[in-house]
């Protein structure tokens, strides 16, 4: 029986899944974890630091949904507020000033939903972020690991390649809230998620996204070993580029995205 | 007054597009409620007044109608009419509410965009329409914006927008997400450029397009009244399980927490929009 959008999108948002923090942690060596915005507070849903890759300084960041109940709530259940955001640019800002590049870690059904959210700018801090991604000079790479859940996910996904978890889910809404407006029934998610075209597959064929990450032996060390290769591999591959040449290719993976054919 | 009669002239205004009236005019003149202060204004009346009651109570406007009294009369060449909707997911339904749409907005898609004179001042200009899906933006309003963005780098113009949105359009799936990322490239390259862009939030500017290009302007102008946030308020109360402060997510909280520079009422609006773009005229 093959898998359906909606077991991939139950799978993405499995609580057993590692998150941003095990990605963080099993990958990178003296991880020193970076808080605040320098501004308003310090957003847990989003966490960010410096760390190496072999020899190579790289800055990480990634939403962090927690580990069990008790963290996931000091964790806003991964979904970040505008100060999250502006942390992540903080990090960003200061990679590119100290010529590191960056790593980011996807996992949120959504950016936080709220008043304090609304006061602080939650629209006005996203838009600054896809901005800043688009023209920051230095090597970006994210993954979205679990859950990609619209503007919320892009915010840290303005990258040179985005790549996806195999059973990750990336998503302009999620399928239930699709599903209830446009059925009134939020119980047919499953069949939102299949019109939606939110799997790792389906971004990959729509030219989305870069590639799909094998999600054998997910979560072990053989695993994050891997990817860790993958990852040092790719920013080596990014580092070699001009500026010039890295800026318009990360211009370019979003500019094409809905261009009509002449 | 019934609510039909409410809604029936609204609907004319915000869609009907041209300024000028139908030709077959009823014995007695069409007129509105004004939902504010529930007085009877003539649609005649409205028209001369930019769409705005003696209250202040602004109305929805359609996108043609604002460019009737934005850009100087003549002086506008719409841009990028060739773009055309794919259903790049060939979503259910999608194809029919988009014809629909077309034929009772009178409009191809959800944004006219072109190059246009503001008092003298040339600008390039776009304005979302309410009556196409609310604004909401695909495809075709992504790369009609990004393109604008790029004439503009490439023609050294400011940029002058009417945002107005219901945020991301579904039934596009992550190609309409994208055009949020994609949109911010092209502002941020036309401001690494040194050139100016002026956003006039619109009743409703909302999700996807509060939270991309409605945001990125050097200076954001706001209509008295207009609903701007990024989540909807319907979610955040059902989320929060808490009632919403009074006034919460309009133009004047907006300004209150500093992410509005100004408010300006529709009749003024060409006068600031002049002067700002005077101040930033290049050469001489
Ligand atoms: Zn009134």
């Amino acid at each position: 029986m093959s898998i359906t959008a909606y077991d991939r999108v139950k799978t993405a948002r499995d609580i057993r899944r590692p998150t941003a923090a095990n990605y963080i942690r099993s990958m990178f060596l003296d991880f020193i974890e970076l808080h605040g915005d320098r501004s308003y507070a310090d957003d847990r849903a989003i966490m960010g630091g410096i760390a190496r890759i072999g020899d190579m300084p790289v800055t990480v960041i990634g939403i962090e949904k927690g580990q069990n109940t008790k963290d996931r709530i000091l964790h806003s259940f991964g979904a970040p507020n505008p100060e999250g955001y502006r942390k992540a640019l903080r990090l960003m800002k200061q990679a590119e000033k100290f010529h590191r590049p960056v790593v980011c870690f996807v996992d949120t059904s959504g950016a936080y939903c709220g008043i304090g959210a609304e006061e602080r700018g939650q629209g006005q801090a996203i838009a600054e972020n896809l901005m800043e991604m688009m023209t920051l000079k230095t090597p970006v790479i994210s993954l979205v690991i679990g859950e990609g859940g619209s503007g919320g996910a892009l915010a840290l996904s303005v990258a040179n390649k985005v790549w996806m978890m195999e059973n990750a889910i990336y998503s302009v809404i999620s399928p239930e809230g699709c599903a209830s407006i446009l059925w009134k029934d939020a119980d047919r998610a499953a069949e939102a998620a299949d019109v939606l075209k939110l799997t790792a597959q389906d971004s990959l064929y729509n030219g989305i996204i870069d590639e799909v990450i094998s999600e054998e032996n997910l979560g072990t060390e053989a695993f994050y070993f891997a990817l860790r290769d993958k990852i040092e591999m790719t920013l080596r591959e990014l580092s070699a580029m001009t500026m010039e040449e890295l800026l318009d290719q990360r211009y370019e993976h979003f500019r094409k995205i809905g261009r009509p054919l002449v | 007054m019934g609510i039909m009669k409410f809604l029936r002239p609204k609907n004319e205004l915000e869609s009907g597009g041209r300024s000028s009236l139908p030709e077959q005019q009823a014995p007695s003149e069409p007129d509105i409620t004004c939902p504010n202060c529930h007085k009877t204004i003539l649609i005649s009346k409205l028209r001369a007044s930019y769409g705005t009651c003696t209250c202040g109570h602004h109305f929805r406007m359609s996108a043609r109608n604002r460019l009737s009294f934005m850009a100087d009369e003549g002086s506008f060449t719409e841009l990028f009419t060739d773009v055309k909707n794919t259903d790049p997911l060939e979503f259910p339904g999608y194809k029919g509410k988009l014809e629909a749409t077309q034929r009772s907005s009178k409009e191809a898609e959800g944004v006219i965009c072109g190059t246009a004179e503001i008092n003298k001042y040339k600008c390039c200009l776009f304005i979302m329409e309410p009556a196409f899906m609310m604004g909401s933006m695909g495809t075709v309003v992504g790369e009609k914006i990004t393109r604008l963005f790029e004439y503009a780098t490439e023609h050294r113009l400011p940029v002058v927008g009417f945002t107005v949105s219901g945020g991301a359009r579904m039934q596009e799936g992550l190609f309409s997400l994208m055009q949020m990322a994609k949109t911010s490239g092209a502002v941020k390259r036309h401001s690494d450029a040194g050139l100016l862009y002026v956003t006039v939030l619109t009743d409703p500017t909302t999700g996807g397009v509060t939270a991309s290009f409605a945001m990125e302007g050097d200076i954001i102008l706001a209509e008295p009244g207009a609903t701007v946030g990024f989540a909807g308020a319907r979610v955040i109360e059902q989320t929060t399980r808490k009632s919403l402060p009074k006034g919460f997510q309009t133009a004047e909280f907006m300004l209150e927490h500093g992410f509005v520079d100004a408010i300006v009422a529709r009749p003024s609006q060409k006068k600031v929009i002049a002067a700002i773009l005077r101040m930033h005229k290049e050469g001489k």
